[in-house]
């Protein structure tokens, strides 16, 4: 009996295939995620919120390897409550993405995973970061993982500067549908943050209540 | 420069991808990376494509014509290797002009997108060629074939391709809609390009249009300074 007969996901690493992204707003963030965690051909979680909590008013959007990634934010988690111990307040946003960038950074040739962090603060207001490959750079907003490449061209189109909440919690939805219709290593339900001075809301888009396009 | 043990190696087919005493666009492939783009309307198709042409890193031809006509209303849009993809369209125009008049009448765009699968599909191992076949013919007016990497062959009413593909499938998913006008098509393919050729390295240049139909054929070209502004930081 050849070894071959046993199935692809139980050798095939786990990675989160994904499309994620965040973008501010004038007074807080909105981040998406899909939700699908892929071992190979076999998806092994259909339902994964890969947007993770970092503190109160900062969350982080995971890609690549799921345990990389899912170890990095616990670790960053486990930081910043020390760090907001020790300063006795909320931490900023940057500290955050620092963190997180600095692990990126001084693991680069073992990891392979991208956060993006986003979140607000009472300093900067809405905030949001990327740390790919172990840099650190706040944009507007940012996109990443394997769907982030069909949508490229949508999201430099319709961005606008100055977008409203709802106006960008649509352009995040849109945004995921987009994606995980063309990439095969997204899919799912699409989860929805929005992190604002008073509240932090998290919200499930199901299948079917996602944006359709001409050819569905 | 510090002269490593590395670099003391003889010239000659030895030399390591890494060697910088040799520029890798003597040793690479020429392609065009690539972004084309067909679109149907009712009565012609509308395609796009940029003028980039790539050895490696060095842009071997700026301005180049992807847009490659196969008959009177019948184009083909080309990515992938110039070479496989020049000789595969000259072979067709050949056996598609040859058809053309044992028929006695213009060919139609699904014949001379059947030819190309089977060039493509034949010799498949060998060639590396995207092809969009397009054009307007009496029977179906405008059409929009897909003949990718592999040869397979589909019909779509809207379809991009090469390299810089990637990064537009998106907007064009989310802007395309059924029964658009021409001037509606032409502006869609030019923002879509100029989408793709800000982001993929190996598009870029001018915006080469045509729009296909009954009439004949028009075709113009959008400078880079002219190319539509996007938004973005």
């Amino acid at each position: 009996l050849s070894e071959k007969n046993e199935p692809e996901w139980l050798s095939e690493e786990v990675k989160t295939g994904t499309t994620i992204l965040a973008i501010e707003f004038d007074g807080g963030v909105v981040l998406g995620s899909d939700s699908r965690v892929s071992a190979g051909a076999s998806v092994v979680n259909r339902v994964m919120n890969k947007l993770s909590q970092l503190h109160d008013k900062i969350y982080c959007a995971l890609s690549g390897s799921a345990a990389d990634a899912q170890t990095i934010a616990e670790v960053v988690n486990y930081q910043l409550d020390v760090h907001s111990m020790e300063i006795g307040e909320d931490p900023q946003v940057r500290s955050a993405a620092t963190l997180v960038r600095n692990i990126s950074y001084k693991y680069k040739e073992e990891l392979s995973a991208h956060l993006i962090v986003a979140g607000w603060d009472r300093r900067k207001g809405g905030q949001v970061y990327a740390t790919l490959n172990g840099l650190l750079t706040r944009q507007p907003f940012a996109v990443g993982g394997s769907g982030s490449s069909y949508v490229y061209g949508f999201v430099d189109a319709e961005y606008r500067k100055g977008m409203s909440k709802e106006e960008c919690q649509k352009f995040v939805v849109s945004t995921l549908s987009l994606a995980m219709n063309r990439d095969g290593s997204s899919g799912g339900v699409a989860y929805l943050v929005t992190i604002d001075e008073h509240c932090t809301e998290e919200k499930v888009i199901l299948g079917n209540d996602l944006p359709t396009f001409y050819d569905q | 420069m510090a002269a490593t043990a590395s670099m003391m190696q003889s010239f000659g087919p030895n030399l390591s991808a890494q060697n910088d005493l040799v520029p890798d666009w003597t040793r690479t492939e020429v392609s065009t990376g690539t972004t084309i783009m067909a679109v149907e309307y009712d009565g012609g198709v509308v395609i796009g494509a940029d003028s980039r042409t790539t050895t490696g890193a060095y842009i071997a031809n700026r301005v180049t014509d992807k847009l490659t006509p196969i008959h009177d209303r019948i184009f083909c849009c080309r990515s992938g290797s110039a070479a496989d993809t020049q000789a595969i369209a000259d072979v067709v125009a050949y056996q598609l002009g040859f058809h053309s008049i044992e028929l006695d009448e213009p060919p139609l765009v699904e014949t001379a997108a059947h030819l190309f699968k089977a060039s493509c599909y034949r010799y498949r191992e060998e060639l590396t060629a995207g092809i969009l076949v397009a054009g307007w013919d009496r029977r179906r007016g405008g059409q929009v074939y897909c003949v990718p990497i592999g040869g397979m062959l589909v019909r779509q009413p809207v379809s991009v391709g090469g390299s810089g593909s990637t990064y537009i499938y998106g907007f064009m998913d989310s802007n395309y809609k059924p029964s658009m006008s021409k001037e509606q098509c032409l502006e869609l393919t030019a923002t879509a390009l100029t989408l793709a050729m800000e982001r993929d390295g190996s598009s870029g240049g001018v915006v080469r249009l045509a729009s296909i139909s009954e009439d004949g054929v028009e075709r113009r070209v959008i400078l880079g300074n002219q190319l539509p502004k996007i938004s973005t930081h």
